[in-house]
């Protein structure tokens, strides 16, 4: 038997890192586009529209990701689409992180003053233009520090496509200590590696909120 | 070929439904109450603590929120035993639940004190209230009401975590619906009532925590 040394453990997780940020980058940037469109529907002036967008965030935030995850990867065969748990994962934390960015990017529409809702009703703008050259610009401030905080939370959220068989940190974390039977070491390992991904992006997050919260002071 | 569904042949396990549903009852119940009192520890220590343990609480917060929950509770459950810490299932998931949202009301918590006017404090010196009745009556119930939204939200997300520890095997919900499908391969009906009934679970939580808000803060918190 192969005995391993602590590179060896370090050499695949690392490995298995790439995916961990590919995923990331893919349900950041889905969940970033679907979450606009949510958004736009959640904003919107028609009822019944910012009803099913409440709805799609409210069933999204309310269930745990895993089970997402489990629905997608057993539901999409039923379909008749061939599920890969790359497929699966992607789709399912796009989804999932579409519903959190949405409802974060709600709040900084809503914090931008009515009266520039009015203002450019005033100059006939239609919603659409409203929000493309009034209100989204201002509304984008306020929403950067939060959206760099999610992506934490996206990063984090990677973890779980491990259970539906995704090879990524987690998942290889999981092997190698099945072949080394070292879990304190590995997981310790694993830990840090997830660190190491997450807190520059939280640093960053509260940096820009700092910044910001000075220029809205004055 | 088209897929009949049968939702029928999951609900026939509905003992094992509600004997998940009320194991995660009964995690979110232990870590919700335990989480905040630390949290509320961890509160005071980064705010007026000696700098030593200042320091210690920095370091667990910034470790807890940046890497994953299943994680956490697989170092607890598989790393821990090996340097001599044996715990069951339950106790991992629950020390791994208690750990977590420890380190996320430690943060909320703290925006709350920080956010007390310097003048209230002064105000209970003047009265020569001690350090700990300041805390307690002057800083510490002004500050869980600020906060006590973010924090109910905060109890949601863990208790939808949660659903990670039947990787431990828990028998929690998530749980209930692994056993399920691998009984009668009903996988999608089994997960969508599984998700069906935390989604209620999630609803029904938010309302006990805006509950528990009203009793600890009469007629201030808004309605």
């Amino acid at each position: 038997m192969n005995d391993f040394t602590l590179w060896d453990m370090a050499r695949g997780l690392l490995l298995a890192a790439r995916w961990t940020i590919a995923l990331s980058l893919l349900a950041f940037i889905g969940g970033g586009a679907v979450g606009i469109f949510m958004l736009l529907l959640r904003t919107s002036r028609s009822r019944v529209l910012s009803l099913f967008a409440r709805l799609y965030i409210e069933l999204f935030q309310g269930t745990p990701l895993l089970m997402q995850l489990f629905i997608t990867f057993f539901g999409l065969p039923l379909l008749g689409v061939d599920t890969t748990s790359w497929g699966a994962a992607s789709l399912a934390l796009t989804l999932w992180s579409s519903a959190f960015l949405a409802e974060i990017w709600r709040g900084c529409v809503d914090a931008v003053p009515r009266g520039q809702w009015e203002a450019s009703a005033s100059l006939a703008m239609n919603y659409l233009q409203q929000m493309r050259h009034v209100v989204l610009p201002q509304a984008l401030r306020l929403a950067i520090a939060p959206t760099v905080g999610f992506s934490v939370q996206i990063i984090k959220g990677t973890a779980l496509t491990s259970i539906i068989g995704f090879m990524e940190i987690s998942k290889a974390g999981t092997i190698i200590t099945n072949a080394t039977f070292q879990p304190f070491t590995v997981y310790a390992m694993v830990a840090a590696l997830y660190f190491i991904l997450c807190w520059p992006l939280s640093r960053l997050a509260k940096h820009l909120e700092r910044k910001l919260y000075v220029a809205h002071r004055h | 070929m088209r897929y009949h569904f049968n939702f029928g042949d999951v609900l026939a396990y509905y003992p094992w439904l509600i004997k998940g549903t009320l194991l995660t009852l009964e995690l979110i119940a232990v870590g919700g109450v335990l989480g905040i009192a630390l949290g509320i520890f961890g509160a005071w220590a980064r705010t007026s603590g000696p700098r030593a343990l200042r320091a210690v609480f920095g370091a667990y917060v910034e470790l807890i929120r940046n890497t994953p929950f299943l994680i956490q509770l697989f170092f607890i459950f598989f790393g821990l035993p090996s340097i001599g810490i044996q715990m069951t299932e339950l106790e991992a998931a629950s020390l791994a639940m208690v750990i977590n949202l420890g380190a996320y009301s430690t943060e909320i918590i703290r925006a709350g004190v920080e956010a007390i006017p310097r003048g209230q404090i002064e105000a209970g010196q003047c009265l020569a209230m001690t350090r700990l009745q300041i805390f307690r009556h002057i800083i510490l119930r002004p500050a869980l009401q600020k906060i006590w939204p973010a924090l109910s939200s905060q109890v949601v997300i863990v208790m939808l975590g949660s659903a990670a520890c039947s990787q431990i095997a828990v028998e929690d919900l998530s749980f209930a619906a692994n056993f399920i499908q691998s009984r009668n391969f009903r996988a999608f009906e089994s997960y969508f009532i599984a998700t069906g009934i935390y989604l209620v679970l999630a609803i029904l939580l938010r309302q006990v925590m805006r509950g528990i808000g009203l009793m600890l803060f009469p007629a201030k918190v808004p309605r």
